[in-house]
């Protein structure tokens, strides 16, 4: 790591983390439940195993930050403050979702007054943008930071070399957060990356990159935390490569059975939720206030599912409003 | 006429100026467009040497890079207006194009202000990587709008209005304009409201739906056939979206004769939905089919001839026009 300024702006209780990380895998697994039960609409996409990398990382950017995340980031809206109603509204196309019933799923999930810029699906399509708001950020000399992410897969992609030359070319204040996760739907890293090693590819075009450990969200925090301080602080875009393991398939219909059972075995060791709960433990927090932590998030999102189903459906008579601004 | 004159580049050149001087978050980005290159065209050299290379700003050879982070610097209320050097290159870009800018505000309300300025068409035997109209694309694309100038006057109005309206613009200029045609312009504070098309030259018998640089080959073809006591009445679309259908067919409607004419290849192109639309709402009007005028179905062709026979020009629209007017 070539840190030179900055340490994490935001010092965050360790608590507080496991609580977002409990609600978003809360959430995630109600989704999925909606959906096996055959209440869901359309398709959808689960995230276990994502939840400290992206809520680690979204806890570390301040209010007028700005966040482009992806569709393994639930946590991330979550922290930003995007609720889990409107959350679960969104997926099952209600109109009281974030994107009044027009995307799908995790995508749309887009809210500026919450700092957050909605997924693009064609990966790494939220590179460039969230670039050219850390560019305004800097041409309007506001200590703003643009944080988004990506995937292996996306990793790959030319943009994603176009998009950091420019982003160190115009010194601008983003943070990239590579969450690699080994799979781009079914292919694995070793079969879609001839260099399987990411941070030398952002090197490559330029940008300090560091890798961390995606399931370690202390390390998340810290890692991504400075990232943040250091772009804030004018030294250009960071590069974050946070290894983890995607549990479940690419999307809800998606069985994964391409992927080795013991891979999946072995990162179940490693969960992010039960890496944290072990260090609470080890840090004093009782057994009661982790089961605290779960019964409210359970609360919290059985309230919301409530919420969704009984939400009314958009009206059809409004289906083009909305196009143009 | 006004004592002064500009060409259409310079029309161009004064809107962008004109913006600048009055919104600091209008800035200009492309390749090769800062101080003191300003641009593959020049279109740019004078702002650049006005405002300078921070508000004039170069860009790397990376249309998908450049224009997404316009998208993110419009997100956060700036308004850049992208040079894309030839329109042709607009591809590299598309998708930041059709699939964020153009959708975002369905999607989830986001704006995305921006311009991009694609300098288009053809006639100027650059082959078929520098002479392109690629706008069906993009009007084919929900959520952006085109605009699609021939004059000086209306490349500065349009430009203003569409450096300020809060939806995505693509904004064609015709390259064989850029220094052949001068006009006024009335400068200062006057844009031109995007959706409304003109009536370039009022006539009778036969209604000419047109745009950018063929608008002036079919002034000249209905001059020509003015002599032969045809009056043909050439309607300029300036804006291929929104487009103001109201202007065509009330223009086919007294004419009750109509025809297409664009320089792109006419296969699927901005005159099959025209033709359609004339032909679904004006049908009772019509003395003969609607016809269309386009390029040839094929790449743009280099050498003169090649190039002549691709591209419609006054004889041919003329032409075309005594065909549809013998029916």
């Amino acid at each position: 790591m070539t840190s030179t300024a900055g340490e994490p702006r935001r010092s965050t209780d360790l608590l507080t983390t496991h609580r977002w990380m409990v609600l978003t895998r809360t959430l995630d697994e109600a989704i999925r439940t909606l959906w096996l039960t055959g209440k869901g609409v359309g398709g959808t996409f689960n995230q276990i195993g994502h939840e400290a990398i992206s809520v680690g990382s979204a806890l570390g950017l301040l209010p007028d930050d700005v966040i482009a995340p992806m569709h393994r980031d639930l946590g991330a809206y979550l922290v930003r403050g995007m609720t889990a109603r409107r959350l679960l509204a969104q997926q099952l196309g209600r109109a009281s979702g974030v994107s009044r019933g027009r995307d799908a799923n995790i995508h749309g999930c887009g809210d500026l007054n919450l700092g957050i810029i909605g997924f693009i699906s064609h990966l790494p399509q939220s590179l460039p943008v969230a670039v050219g708001a850390a560019m305004s950020f800097r041409y309007r000399n506001q200590p703003r930071v643009a944080l988004t992410f990506t995937g292996d897969g996306g990793s790959i992609t030319g943009l994603f070399a176009e998009s950091l030359n420019l982003a160190v070319l115009e010194a601008a204040p983003v943070v990239v957060v590579v969450e690699n996760n080994q799979y781009a739907y079914s292919t694995p890293i070793t079969s879609h990356s001839a260099n399987t090693n990411i941070t030398s590819r952002a090197r490559a075009a330029g940008a300090v990159a560091v890798n961390v450990d995606g399931n370690d969200v202390e390390a998340v925090l810290e890692t991504v935390g400075r990232a943040i301080g250091e772009a804030r602080d004018g030294a250009g875009p960071r590069v974050v490569v946070a290894h983890t393991m995607r549990m479940l398939g690419h999307a809800i219909h998606d069985g994964a059975d391409y992927v080795p059972a013991e891979l999946i075995t072995q990162w179940e060791k490693r969960d992010p939720i039960q890496l944290v709960e072990a260090r609470l433990r080890e840090l004093g927090t009782s057994d009661d206030e982790i089961e605290e932590v779960r019964v409210g998030a359970r609360t919290e999102v059985d309230d919301a599912v409530e919420f969704a189903l009984r939400s009314p459906m958009p009206d059809p008579a409004d289906v083009t409003e909305g196009v143009w601004a | 006429m006004s004592p002064v004159e500009f060409t259409y580049l310079e029309a161009i050149s004064n809107a962008l100026i004109h913006e600048m001087e009055l919104d600091p978050d209008v800035i200009i980005m492309g390749e090769d467009v800062a101080p003191p290159f300003g641009g593959a065209f020049k279109v740019t050299k004078a702002a650049g040497e006005r405002f300078g290379a921070r508000r004039v700003r170069n860009m790397p050879m990376t249309e998908s890079a450049f224009i997404g982070a316009a998208s993110g610097m419009a997100l956060m209320g700036m308004r850049p207006v992208v040079e894309v050097q030839f329109a042709d290159f607009i591809t590299t870009g598309f998708d930041s194009i059709v699939q964020f800018a153009a959708n975002t505000h369905y999607r989830w309300g986001g704006r995305i202000p921006w311009v991009i300025r694609a300098p288009s068409d053809g006639g100027l035997r650059a082959g078929p990587f520098h002479s392109q109209n690629p706008e069906a694309w993009f009007v084919h694309s929900p959520g952006l709008k085109v605009v699609a100038p021939s004059t000086p006057a209306d490349a500065y109005g349009l430009l203003l209005a569409a450096i300020r309206d809060d939806n995505p613009v693509i904004y064609f200029e015709s390259k064989p304009l850029y220094r052949s045609l001068r006009g006024p312009i009335l400068g200062g504070d006057s844009p031109i409201e995007i959706g409304r098309a003109a009536i370039a030259r009022p006539g009778r018998d036969c209604s000419i739906i047109t745009y950018g640089a063929m608008r002036h080959e079919a002034i000249s073809a209905a001059d020509a056939l003015a002599d032969e006591g045809i009056e043909v009445e050439v309607i300029d679309l300036r804006t291929l979206k929104p487009l103001d259908t109201n202007t065509v067919l009330e223009s086919v409607a007294r004419t009750s004769r109509a025809l297409v004419v664009h320089a792109a290849n006419k296969m699927a192109g901005l005159g099959a939905e025209i033709a359609a639309v004339i032909a679904d709402e004006c049908f009772q009007h019509l003395d003969a089919p609607v016809k269309r005028l386009g390029g040839l179905d094929i790449p743009v062709p280099f050498s003169p001839p090649l190039e002549d026979a691709y591209r419609p020009n006054s004889t041919k629209i003329a032409e075309a026009c005594r065909r549809l007017c013998a029916w």
